[in-house]
This record gives C-alpha cells, sequence and structure tokens, in this order.
C-alpha cells in the first residue's frame, strides 16, 4: 500500500494539501505504529517577585518597567535565589512522588537570543530540584495509567520579542525576564494524544491546587512542548523523535500530535527518513512545519552558576513543605468515592476545580445525604455559576445556607421542586433569611401530616370514583393523576411520599 | 591537548566572536596552551571528591519573596544601542 502513496516533495503547507495525504493512510497501516510522546511542561510560578531578583512578576504593564540591572545583566551584578520559588518547586515534586534533591546547584545554559539580556539563563542541569515521580491521569473512558517524571527543575522565563509585521526591528520587552518557571519533564511515556490530553489537564489541575501557578495556557502561564516519535508496534527502540513548539492550548497540543503522527508515518512509509528537528505548530492549519535553525548545533555549554551558593534543603524545611500541602486533587477523588459514596463521575466533577471540592467539602462536613449534596453542585449551583460565568467564591449562598436547604428536603419539610424553584432563587438574592424561614413565609412547608393528608386523598378519590373503579380494574398508570389532584387540593404542600403511601394504602383496598 | 582550527572557529561562533586567519591561528595555539596547562589536574587522583561548584561555604543565601525597587523605564533603556520610548530594539530575528 505504501508504494501507492504520491508525496510532495516540498513540506505540505495548505490544508487541503494536508487532508489529502492523511486520507491517503489507511487505518491499516495507522495501526502498525506506535506513538511515543514525551512532554515538557514550563509552568510561571505565582510569586510576587522574580527568581533571583526583586523585581515585580506582575502580568500586563507597560513594557519594560519591571526590570532591575540583575535582570539586564549588567556587570558587577549578583543574583539571589526567591526561598519561595524553592518552596513552590518542592511542592510540585512532592505532589508527583518526586524525589528532592536536598543540595541544589544552578547552573548556566549559555546561549545568545535577544530576548536573554545575560547571554545565559539560570537552570538547573544536574542534580534537578526534583528527581523522578508520576502522574496518574484518566483517560476519556474511565482507564487509569500513570505517566512517569524524569524531573522538574527551576529556571528563569526569558523576556518577550514581537515580530510585527512591517517592523525592521525586533521588539523586546523584559517584564517577563527572570520570572520563576518549573519546567516538568515527562518520561516518553505518552501513548495517544488522549493521554497528552489527560496529562495536561492533570498538571494543570496539580499547579492550581497547590496554587503555585494559574494554569493558564493561552496567557502562556503554563507551557507545553511535546517530543513526538514513532515506531512500528512492538519494537524496542524508538524512532527519531521531533520536538514541537508553539501550541497554545490544551486542544492544540493534541492536534499537533495527531498531526506528527501522521506526517511521520507518511514518510517512514514513503522510505524518507525523520530528521530530528524543531518544529513550529500553525493552530489554523492543524499542521507542523521547520522552524530555521538559530544554531547548526545546540551547545549550551552548560556550568554551574558560580553566582549562586548551593540551596540545601534540610529535613525541617522539607517537613514545612510537607505541612503546608493542601488536598490533592486525587486525594479529594478518592475520599468523595471511598468516604462519601459518590459515583466516579461526581467525583471527577467535583474535585475538577480546587474551589469547588474545598466548597463541597465544606458542606459535606455539614449534612449527611452527601449523593444530594453533590446533585445540589453538579445541578443547581453549577447551572447559576455556569449562567453568569461565575467563580464559586462569587457563589452567594454559603455552605451553611445550603446545607440547611438540603435538610429541609431531608426532613421532608419542603419538597426538592419547592426548594429548588422556589426557595434557592431567593436564597441566591436574600443573604439574611434562613431558608426555613424563605419556607414559611413563601408557605412551602409540606404537609407530611398523615392525619392531615388523608382526608384530602379521601375527598380525591370520593370525587372520582370512576377513576378509582378503573384503577382496581388494572389501569395503574392513573396513579399520577390521583397524585395530581391531591397536590392541587393541598397546594402543592402535601408531602409526596407521604400521599403516595395513602393513595396505595386506600386504593388497594 | 590539541585544539584544531575547527573547535576554534565554533567556539568562536558561538561566543560570537569573529577572527581573521591569523588570529584564528593564535587563538589555536593559546588556547592548546591554556588546556595543557590544565591537564596537569588530571595527575590528582580525584576518586571519591564530589566536583567543585562554588568557591564559598556559604548556603541557602535566599531572598524573601518581596518586590523591590525598578529601574526607571528611561534608566533601563539608557544603554540599549537601539531603543524606542517603550522597547528595546534588535535586528528582526525572525522572517
Amino acid at each position: 500500500m505504501g508504494s501507492n502513496l504520491v508525496l510532495p516533495e516540498f513540506e505540505p503547507i495548505f490544508g487541503i494539501l494536508v487532508v489529502k495525504i492523511e486520507e491517503m493512510i489507511s487505518a491499516e497501516i495507522k495501526n502498525k505504529y506506535e506513538l511515543v510522546v514525551g512532554l515538557e511542561v514550563h509552568a510561571q510560578l505565582l510569586t510576587q517577585s522574580k527568581m533571583y531578583t526583586a523585581d515585580s512578576t506582575e502580568f500586563g504593564n507597560l513594557p519594560n518597567t519591571q526590570i532591575s540591572v540583575i535582570t539586564l545583566g549588567h556587570p558587577g551584578t549578583l543574583p539571589k535565589v526567591n526561598r519561595k520559588a524553592v518552596e513552590y518547586a518542592i511542592k510540585m515534586g512532592l505532589a508527583c512522588n518526586s524525589n528532592i534533591t536536598r543540595t541544589n546547584i544552578f547552573a548556566r545554559k549559555n546561549y545568545f537570543y535577544p530576548d536573554l539580556p545575560k547571554g545565559y539563563q539560570i537552570t538547573q542541569d544536574k542534580g534537578p530540584i526534583c528527581v523522578g515521580g508520576e502522574v496518574p491521569i484518566t483517560l476519556p473512558d474511565g482507564t487509569q495509567k500513570s505517566i512517569a517524571l524524569t524531573r522538574i527543575h527551576m529556571e528563569e522565563d526569558a523576556g518577550k520579542s514581537m515580530h510585527l509585521a512591517g517592523e525592521v526591528d525586533t521588539l523586546v520587552d523584559f517584564n517577563r525576564a527572570g520570572v520563576p518557571l518549573i519546567e516538568i519533564v515527562s518520561e516518553p511515556d505518552i501513548r495517544s494524544s488522549d493521554e497528552a490530553y489527560a496529562y495536561l489537564v492533570e498538571i494543570k489541575k496539580l499547579v492550581r491546587y497547590l496554587e503555585i501557578c494559574d494554569g493558564n495556557m493561552e496567557e502562556g502561564s503554563l507551557r507545553c512542548d511535546a517530543n513526538i516519535s514513532v515506531r512500528l508496534r512492538g519494537a524496542k527502540e524508538y524512532g527519531k523523535k521531533v520536538e514541537v513548539k508553539n501550541m497554545n492550548s490544551f486542544r492544540n497540543v493534541s492536534r499537533a500530535i495527531e498531526h506528527e503522527f501522521e506526517r511521520q508515518i507518511e514518510l517512514i512509509e514513503a522510505g524518507i527518513e525523520i530528521i530530528s528537528e524543531t518544529r513550529t505548530f500553525d493552530a489554523t492549519t492543524g499542521t507542523t512545519s521547520g522552524m530555521r535553525t538559530k544554531e547548526d548545533l545546540n551547545d549550551y555549554r552548560y556550568f554551574p552558576e558560580p553566582d549562586l551558593s548551593p540551596v540545601i534543603v534540610s529535613e525541617e524545611w522539607l517537613a514545612s513543605i510537607q505541612e503546608s500541602m493542601p488536598a490533592l486533587p486525587r486525594e479529594l477523588y478518592n475520599k468523595f468515592i471511598r468516604e462519601y459514596g459518590l459515583p466516579e463521575y461526581d467525583a471527577g466533577v467535583l474535585t475538577d476545580s480546587k474551589e469547588i471540592a474545598l466548597y463541597f467539602e465544606e458542606l459535606c462536613g455539614l449534612i449527611h445525604n452527601y449523593k444530594a449534596a453533590s446533585n445540589w453542585m453538579m445541578g443547581p449551583v453549577k447551572s447559576y455559576l455556569n449562567e453568569l460565568t461565575l467563580h464559586i467564591s462569587d457563589f452567594p449562598i454559603s455552605p451553611r445556607r445550603l446545607a440547611e436547604l438540603i435538610e429541609l428536603i431531608d426532613e421532608g419539610k419542603v419538597s426538592f421542586s419547592a426548594a429548588s424553584q422556589k426557595i434557592y432563587p431567593i436564597l441566591l438574592e436574600d443573604k439574611v433569611k434562613t431558608p426555613l424561614e424563605i419556607a414559611q413565609s413563601q408557605n412551602l412547608i409540606q404537609e407530611s401530616n398523615e392525619e392531615s393528608i388523608k382526608p384530602l386523598v379521601e375527598s380525591v378519590l370520593a370525587e372520582n370514583s370512576a377513576k378509582v373503579a378503573e384503577y382496581r380494574s388494572g389501569k395503574k398508570g392513573l396513579m399520577g393523576m390521583f397524585m395530581g389532584q391531591v397536590m392541587k387540593k393541598s397546594q402543592g404542600k402535601a408531602d409526596p411520599k407521604v400521599a403516595t403511601k395513602i393513595l396505595t394504602e386506600l386504593l388497594e383496598n | 591537548m590539541k585544539i584544531d582550527l575547527n573547535t576554534v572557529k565554533k567556539i568562536a561562533h558561538l561566543a560570537r566572536l569573529e577572527f581573521d586567519e591569523e588570529g584564528a591561528e593564535k587563538m589555536m595555539k593559546d588556547m592548546t596552551q591554556i588546556l595543557d596547562w590544565e591537564e596537569q589536574l588530571n595527575e590528582i587522583n580525584t576518586e571519591g571528591v564530589e566536583p567543585l561548584t562554588t568557591m564559598s561555604s556559604e548556603v541557602n543565601v535566599l531572598r524573601a519573596d518581596k518586590m523591590g525597587e525598578h529601574l526607571s523605564h528611561e534608566r533601563a533603556l539608557q544603554n540599549a544601542p537601539q531603543k524606542d520610548s517603550d522597547y528595546f530594539r534588535v535586528p528582526k530575528v525572525l522572517e
């Protein structure tokens, strides 16, 4: 089949051409190959000041207003390590079960590029702060897998260069230069674009739970490069890898991987050797193209940074960081399933964001009907937040008040529909009245006293003697009609459970 | 250790230095001489000795995460060979 392939002499640049080529690879051929991906994720740490200087890290200010002589690499200036950045890197390592390196040294990575004012980046080479570890992921079909980490190291960000159309020069803003980063390097354990996506979702969740990075990929506070190769299924050796950059969303990482998988198979099938190179992803076409290499060969000539003394992580320091670790998404997920008996789906939705998970935790500390609490969170609460695009921190009902409302239902004092359709909307507006007070003032307290419901049921049955006869001769579907009548007579206040019980008793006798 | 002309050229390129032929020859001899001299260190048995990464015995010289003073925008740009009111300007790096 491979011999039927007609490859263009040059790289496919236009989307149409690419689509045609992709159509040419049959599922059968694709199936012969295995995808191998490792991801490098850079996360910008949420510190006030930069990694090695006291410049502000705030985003979005006027260009070149957050820089110092240290950032600009002026002669005679000395960097000094930000303690919090080290702690944040350790937190990520602890969350991923990495080994924490006790004696840390920094290294210079030397290269010239206009966004790198010193001519070198201060990073870690040998002995990264976190070694090994893993990130468990859950795939859309529920399969669980663990992606091993190679390392997490600390480094500094570069400045931002702008190449504007019609502008002869490149413009450089150094506000970002020196902002602390951690680079999370995975082993080549990822075997599909779905796995890559799930891994990134997990990394984002982790950094957000730890509050060390805002996890925003569109704004660049989380960045991802992908090392992608293919090999025949069952092969022991990895294929030649291609590094893809410039993907600014989880979705685009998936797309780039899918595209590279097909492109590389295509080349191999046509007998063309894959070149190890850096390629850039184009979101409009969904394709990658080779970047002009700025160096024939990357030779960063790493050496130990002489301006920084070693950072030693003592037992005490490590223990204090360990103590400050928040509950992690996976811990809460497991707790929600094991302790609260929730379905996996609920646990997944509720731990998607830390704030929702913590709100739910608080709610569950107040009531014991956990499934009802979960239904309220995933139903009325989420739809209110989504509708107004609000964050849970802006949600007007405290866990305590929501718990009171759920209890009113559990105690049979109000019906679920009265609670969700009448009391809940008032609670969203009125921050003073309790759910019970609202139920009383709106006349929604449900009648669950058998003595008072029974006469209503009796009168409904008396008024509908013909239907009663039909019911007794087998038309059980009439139950709904009787219930409707009872509810109407009680002005919606009869407890449906009690009413059903009495109705059944009277009809069956 | 003999440094050849290609190595000189490669290192010069990485350091963004330019040598004419005569200069490169001289540099090649200098570098060879320096490395030969340094090779004397190989005579010492360093087995079990951790690599020295710093000359100072200080450790954990850390900063609290606090914002400090910035350079004023004007002073920050002052020494730039090319600039405008906002940015450092450099020759275009992407076509």
